[in-house]
């Protein structure tokens, strides 16, 4: 996705020595060569954002934890979860990834046909894994087993329902982005595909979690 | 259900007349500003170079102007809560319990998160870029919106005041109490928008100076060339970005259990409330080092300039400022002894806390052996540091003994801890504030403060401090709860009046600062700063003119070694060095995107608060519209020509050779 950046050597042969990293200028970051290009400071802010994001995650999945086992004599997991459904849900999200990672490719290549053909493949099977989800809900809302129910399904809807939410905002994102490539084509947007890559793998491997610690162990419980 | 949720004229608190005439004050003194600012036509002005500025030592400034407004208000609910002690003596006193509890709650409040966090936040937003040798932090305008969510979350706070009631329920919202079935009013719930909201500002800030202090630095700064004070906000910092996401999760699993029925926290369903009480300290801990960490850099900054020395033991510092930004998660559990955990885990945690006091301890040895030796000027900054350590050493102290748990059963929950935490808070992160201002204030506005009535100030504060939390101390053994609306216990009584004169020396102390100010201001062109440089300092925000071009540095500066601007001037070619190679510089655009997402995040928390669903929608639309409108833009930068760097260089230059002049001979001795 992104070439890898060498360290510049000597410091008074820089294109552009007065640049807050608002050019590509490269330097990495540790002082010898001055600010880094606009690209890495970019890119490494947002993974800080994400690390943050992670944490907001982990404090639901500390609260789904403690309270698995509250369901006040309510449904159990094992009385819930549908594993076929949850399959994919889970092959629809780690495919959209992977179309993601195609996008990635073609921007490198400065392909915008291929760019958008892939973002929108990742978009539609996002909005897939979304609508499962909702079905999901609805179902358990429709049978008494809703948030209310129980501590259990309260941390259950939010910590699932977090990461919906983290999904949907993705797709408004993306589509945003996707209108602003169609429109201006890839100068302001290119570090921002970079970013809605990271944000998109984040949220596989939250799944990836929430799938190991809500549905498996869920499911055994 | 009506259009405006559950607002109705009722929330309006027309039968006590205190917030009425209060609140009434507040928005007279408002509606003046805003017409004075109107009417002589400084709104354009306003607008354009302070509002929409995404310039860090302006949107540094507007923090701090916001935190020190903020302090005022929260040292108004002081006074109220020490006079009502004082009052309540076999009485119920002149403030109703539900009144009262909105008092400690609100004064808890705003003063650790729209006090001390601007405060602190404002502080490393002016100084961190200069420190590096850099033009501005990493993403200007998210810093700009920081801000306005931060004032977001102040204005809704005060909003409360007149419009329903604020949160009875503490400044940390204990479940069960603060569950919709005991808080059935909107008071939490401008507790809680509050914080959500401006924890979104505070997180953007901490990523935003993270990236700053990780990725743009002058040439040749590395790690460990960074002032102390870049180490202490990068800690700081780190630990925002590790500790701030988890009170916005636990403050939305609370709203969830207030606004949707979940049951996180309930009494009913199977809620785990100690779930509420170990989550909301596991960030409730780290932010205590958020705030104090800076101030520990800025006393590192003061002692060093003063004493005419460098820092001692400059990388056993570093470490311990690290170290204590790793041990801070380690302790959250010292917050409830009480919990019932058991004495291994109470140990382990007691344990843990002490250790805190090693690390501390390093630095405390540091700043004493960088004064040994050094020829010390006393100025004002320099006497908020001494008064510092003395008070922090005895804070620290009560703290360790507090982190043994037996002892921690007796004193759990009175106002020993109380005095305890002030004596932290006030002597260790109030009084680096008004260090750090009294330190940078001539960097900022081009002049320095009046020396009489800050030291008056400085001693007043000193004196005040005692006289409170030395009674609350005595209070405490004696066996005092906080948070107390009346009592009869005979023999508490001298010591909640004393506590009481020293609220009254504060406010004297407060009022030494506001003529300070005054004063300083009428007489600026006396304390004019010619060079730059007025304190002989040692890094690089003295190398630039003060105040700072928009741009920072001409010519980015090159550096050498641990104390940059020191070495430039030892080897005394500051003045006269050749200017160097002037070129066009690329600064960032101002933009209103900050202050309009403020805006709209303040219409979206009132219509949460009062359940006007359609308006909170609204302003979520809205959100995103600003969103795509910033996103669209197709100019983010504007360039600076080279003549005008060149010109603006050129003035400081000249005025500092002209001040340097009779002095060249001393200077290029010393």
């Amino acid at each position: 996705m992104t070439t890898i950046e060498t360290p510049t050597p000597a410091l008074g042969r820089r294109a552009d020595p007065y640049k807050l990293g608002r050019a590509e200028v490269l330097a990495t970051g540790h002082g010898e060569a001055g600010p880094a290009s606009k690209r890495v400071v970019v890119a490494f802010g947002f993974w800080i954002f994400l690390l943050s994001d992670i944490v907001m995650f982990s404090a639901f999945f500390a609260a789904h934890a403690v309270l698995q086992t509250a369901t006040d004599g309510g449904p159990t997991g094992r009385d819930l979860f549908d594993p076929t459904r949850v399959a994919i849900e889970t092959a629809c999200l780690l495919t959209s990834s992977f179309a993601c990672g195609l996008s990635a490719v073609a921007t490198d290549a400065r392909n915008r046909f291929w760019t958008q053909a892939a973002l929108l493949v990742t978009g539609l099977l996002g909005l897939a894994f979304l609508s499962l989800e909702a079905q999901e809900f609805a179902g358990m809302i429709a049978s008494g087993a809703g948030p209310q129910r129980s501590a259990f399904l309260s941390s259950f809807f939010a910590l699932v329902g977090l990461h919906g939410a983290h999904v949907a905002v993705g797709l408004l994102w993306l589509g945003t982005m996707m209108a602003q490539l169609f429109v201006k084509g890839f100068g302001p947007v290119l570090y921002r595909l970079i970013c809605f890559n990271l944000f998109w793998h984040v949220l596989d491997i939250i799944w990836i979690a929430i799938f190991t610690v809500v549905y498996l162990i869920g499911e055994g419980r | 259900m009506n259009i405006f949720g559950n607002l109705s004229w009722e929330a309006i608190p027309w039968n006590s007349p205190l917030p009425l005439i209060a609140s009434a004050a507040v928005i007279a003194i408002c509606l003046a500003l805003a017409a004075w600012v109107t009417l002589a036509g400084h709104l354009p002005y306003l607008w354009r170079e302070w509002i929409t500025s995404v310039d860090h030592k302006r949107i540094g400034v507007m923090y701090i102007m916001l935190g020190l407004v903020m302090m005022l208000r929260g040292f108004a609910d002081a006074i109220l809560m020490r006079s009502q002690q004082a009052y309540a003596f076999r009485a119920q006193g002149y403030l109703p319990p539900e009144h009262f509890d909105q008092i400690f709650s609100s004064h808890g409040t705003i003063m650790i998160f729209f006090g001390a966090m601007p405060l602190t936040i404002g502080l490393m937003n002016f100084v961190v870029p200069l420190q590096l040798g850099i033009r501005d932090v990493a993403f200007p305008t998210w810093n700009s919106t920081g801000l306005w969510l931060t004032a977001t979350g102040a204005l809704l706070v005060n909003i409360s005041l007149i419009v329903g009631v604020f949160s009875r329920a503490g400044w940390l919202p204990y479940p069960p109490l603060s569950e919709l079935q005991f808080s059935p009013d909107v008071g939490v719930d401008y507790y809680l928008w509050a914080l959500l909201i401006s924890g979104v500002g505070t997180l953007v800030t901490g990523i935003n100076f993270v990236t700053t202090l990780l990725k743009m630095r002058a040439p040749g700064m590395g790690y460990l060339r960074m002032p102390m004070f870049c180490w202490t906000a990068l800690a700081s910092s780190l630990l925002i970005v590790a500790a701030f996401p988890i009170l916005t999760a636990t403050l939305a699993m609370l709203t969830l259990d207030r606004y949707l029925g979940f049951h996180f926290f309930t009494t009913a369903g199977g809620g785990n409330m100690m779930m509420f009480i170990n989550l909301i300290w596991a960030w409730g801990h780290p932010e205590v080092y958020i705030l104090v960490l800076p101030a520990f850099g800025v006393f590192s900054e003061v002692i060093s300039t003063f004493s005419g020395k460098p820092l001692f033991g400059y990388r056993s510092m570093v470490a311990a400022t690290l170290g204590i930004c790793i041990i801070s998660f380690l302790v959250w559990l010292h917050h409830f002894f009480t919990m019932g955990a058991g004495g291994t885990v109470n140990a382990a945690f007691g344990i843990a806390t002490s250790v805190i006091a090693v690390v501390t301890g390093v630095k405390v040895f540091n700043w004493l052996f960088t004064m040994y030796g050094g020829r010390i000027r006393f100025a004002t900054p320099m006497l908020w540091s001494l008064g510092f350590i003395v008070t922090f050493v005895i804070g620290g102290m009560t703290g360790v003994l507090l982190a043994v748990p037996p002892a921690d059963f007796l004193l759990h929950n009175s106002l020993f801890l109380v005095a305890h935490f002030h004596n932290t808070i006030i002597g260790g992160v109030v009084f680096g504030v008004f260090a750090g201002i009294a330190y940078w204030f001539p960097k900022a506005f081009g002049f320095r403060l009046q020396e009489g009535w800050g030291v008056a100030a400085f001693w007043l504060t000193l004196a005040a401090f005692y006289t409170v939390f030395i009674p609350l101390y005595m209070l405490g053994l004696l066996g005092m709860p906080r948070r107390m609306q009346h009592y009869d216990m005979e023999i508490w009584r001298p010591w909640v009046l004393a506590a009481m004169i020293g609220i009254f020396l504060f406010a004297a102390a407060l009022i030494c600062q506001v003529i300070q100010l005054v004063v300083s201001i009428r007489h600026r062109r006396l304390l004019r700063d010619e060079t730059g440089d007025p304190w002989n300092g040692r890094s690089l925000e003295w190398a630039t003119s003060s105040p700072p071009p928009p741009f920072n540095f001409a010519v980015q500066p090159n550096v050498t070694g641990e104390e940059p601007y020191w070495e430039i001037k030892r080897r005394a070619i500051a003045s006269r060095q050749n200017e160097g190679r002037y070129e066009a510089i690329s600064m960032p655009r101002n933009s209103a995107t900050g202050f309009v997402t403020g805006f709209f995040a303040t219409i979206t928390g009132f219509a949460m608060v009062w359940r006007i669903w359609w308006l909170a929608i609204l302003g979520l639309v809205a959100a995103y519209a600003v969103f795509v409108w910033y996103a669209w833009r197709d100019i983010s930068e504007e360039e600076i020509p080279a003549e005008e760097v060149a010109r603006i260089d050129r003035i400081h230059r000249k005025r500092r050779a002209d001040r340097l002049a009779p002095h060249s001979e001393a200077s290029e001795t010393a």
